[in-house]
């Protein structure tokens, strides 16, 4: 292994003496990384310290009541909000880049007319979804406030990331696997589910973690499609809401910061998690 | 048999790949059909262009929210995309393996970080600074730009970087044969050839920073009124929606999805945009 070159100031020296432009420019650079990353953790650290004093037993009662602000109902419904939301989006996402990689003829009008709608599904801002949700299965389908209307809007906006990563894990695949798989004389479907699935889902899966990350950190679709009922759900028909929409109400009422550091403290665990594990997934990914 | 299933599976994924089509159509659908109408009694030119929002006396104007919106992105970008631009030539030319490992990461878990989480930081770290060095509430404009500056970052930095990585090593180091420090190179020869797909970035962040809602509610003040300065309060097209669609009924109501399909159709154009420049860039 090559040793690395150790720092030397006075090589450091020559080189931008007499380009002070230059070394300007590296200081901002440097300046601009640290601030960056400097950010991320006075985040996390003043989350931290200032929310771990007040994660209390009782924040963590089965029962909501207004005594104890408990968010478990609050992680319930966000378990249920992660796998119903799951449930519609990761199949139907599947198949559709299955459709895209394996059968659509690269290039034809179809697949440019999906390509363009799940790139403008990836730009709608979540309070606009919020708002079609509300229209469409709150008010028209009379869902009322429930837990499935917010998951069918939640499945929708998760859904391009979806398409793509499945789309990027199957485009990895090497051709040889397909050609090889119909030349011993097997059938499309077989070759897609047998061999091709199996490679890809790795892949898919740092996608769908990805996703569980959006459906956690969500709070504006929820709002309007969920409602804010701080009880655990009985039915797909009852409102919930979230862990993100339980901090959101905590903060709008204004009595519970303390309840609301305690929340924030759980979603950026949770969310640190989330982003550690699909960082491990693609890093295997990416050493195979 | 196995003809039969192919055909039937090949036809079960084609409709799996049209739900994406078929959910664009329906948002389009259901926000034009319950907003245009309310568009068009309250006048297209009072509703857009009208500076008094004040549903009680049934004015519905939402041209303070349309420049607070932008106000409050072209801060976000103002802040954001320098810092960000500036750390993504950090990743890319100057990064050790070492901290790259670290920086990545780190750049990744702000993309994930919950949008009423950065409310929260800002409302209770942000806002006390403002305040104490500005005066005032606190909750103003400057305020959100930083704010939505630091949300943006993510998007500008991952983007601008594998745009940056993907300019040809040789723009480089010819730069440096002909005598150019390591900056000069970078700046004057990577940057521009890396500009379209920068420029991209920038306006998916720009995309990103209009949409934002929950943090935005808590740290911009939400008055109703046109801009009056930068320390002062302002209220954005996503605040205005979250903050009165509770409990507002009949042409209210109406009136707040019409402002939800005035920022769909900026999020259209600034998408559209987007597309064209993604393409120019490839």
């Amino acid at each position: 292994m090559k040793k690395r070159k150790k720092f030397d100031f006075g090589e450091f020296w020559n080189m931008y003496r007499r380009k002070p432009g230059s070394l300007a420019v590296l200081i901002l650079v440097l300046l601009s990384a640290a601030a960056t990353v400097g950010v991320l953790f006075s985040l996390i650290i003043y989350i931290l310290v200032n929310g771990i004093s007040h994660l209390k037993p009782e924040l963590f009662a089965w029962e909501f009541n207004t005594d104890n602000m408990s968010m478990m109902p609050a992680i319930v419904s966000t378990v249920y909000m992660i796998v119903l939301s799951l449930l519609m989006a990761v199949p139907v996402g599947i198949f559709s880049a299955i459709y895209l990689v394996e059968y659509a003829r690269r290039g034809s009008r179809l697949v440019k007319v999906i390509r363009t709608t799940t790139e403008t599904l990836q730009g709608i801002p979540s309070i606009v979804y919020g708002l079609f949700g509300y229209i469409l299965f709150v008010i028209t389908l009379g869902w009322s406030y429930s837990l499935i209307a917010g998951a069918v809007t939640l499945a929708i906006m998760i859904l391009p990331l979806i398409i793509r990563t499945t789309e990027e894990a199957l485009m990895s695949v090497p051709d040889s696997y397909r050609e090889g798989s119909f030349g011993l004389g097997a059938g499309k479907l077989y070759t897609v589910f047998k061999l091709i699935l199996p490679c890809a889902v790795p892949g898919i899966l740092a996608g769908v973690i990805l996703a569980i990350g959006r459906i956690v950190g969500e709070s504006a679709a929820l709002i309007f499609t969920a409602g804010t009922v701080a009880q655990v759900p009985s039915s797909l028909f009852d409102s919930a809401r979230t862990l993100s929409v339980h901090m959101y109400a905590l903060l709008s009422e204004g009595l519970y910061t303390d309840e609301a550091y305690a929340t924030a403290v759980v979603l950026l665990v949770l969310v640190i998690i989330i982003n550690a594990l699909s960082g491990m997934i693609a890093k295997k990914l990416a050493t195979r | 048999m196995r003809k039969y299933s192919e055909n039937i599976m090949k036809a079960v994924f084609l409709t799996a790949a049209c739900v994406s089509i078929i959910a664009v159509i329906l948002i389009c659908v259901f926000l034009f059909a319950s907003g245009v109408p309310a568009i068009k009694e309250i006048g297209a030119a009072d509703f857009l262009f009208g500076t008094a929002w004040k549903p009680g006396q049934d004015l519905y104007g939402i041209f303070p929210m349309i420049i607070g919106s932008v106000y409050v992105t072209a801060g976000a970008v103002i802040v954001g995309v320098p810092i960000g631009l500036l750390c993504a030539v950090f990743m890319a030319r100057y990064c050790p393996k070492g901290l790259y490992r670290i920086l990545k990461p780190a750049v990744d878990l702000l993309a994930g970080i919950p949008s009423i989480v950065y409310g929260f930081f800002g409302l209770m770290v942000i806002v006390p600074m403002v305040q104490d060095t500005l005066g005032g509430s606190g909750k103003c404009l400057l305020t959100s730009a930083v704010l939505l500056g630091i949300m943006i970052l993510p998007t500008i930095i991952s983007v601008s970087e594998s745009n940056i990585r993907a300019v040809p090593e040789y723009y480089y180091e010819g730069s440096l044969a002909l005598g150019a420090t390591r900056e000069r190179s970078i700046f004057r020869a990577v940057l521009p050839a890396a500009k379209m797909g920068i420029l991209a970035g920038i306006i998916l962040g720009i995309g990103r920073a209009i949409g934002e809602t929950m943090a935005v509610v808590m740290v911009c003040g939400n008055q109703a009124i046109m801009p009056q300065g930068i320390t002062m309060g302002v209220r954005t097209l996503t605040a205005n929606i979250v903050l009165e669609m509770g409990y507002a009924s009949g042409l209210h109501r109406e009136a707040l999805i019409a402002t939800a399909v005035v920022l769909f159709v900026f999020i259209l154009i600034i998408n559209l945009s987007f597309t064209a420049l993604k393409r120019r860039a490839d």
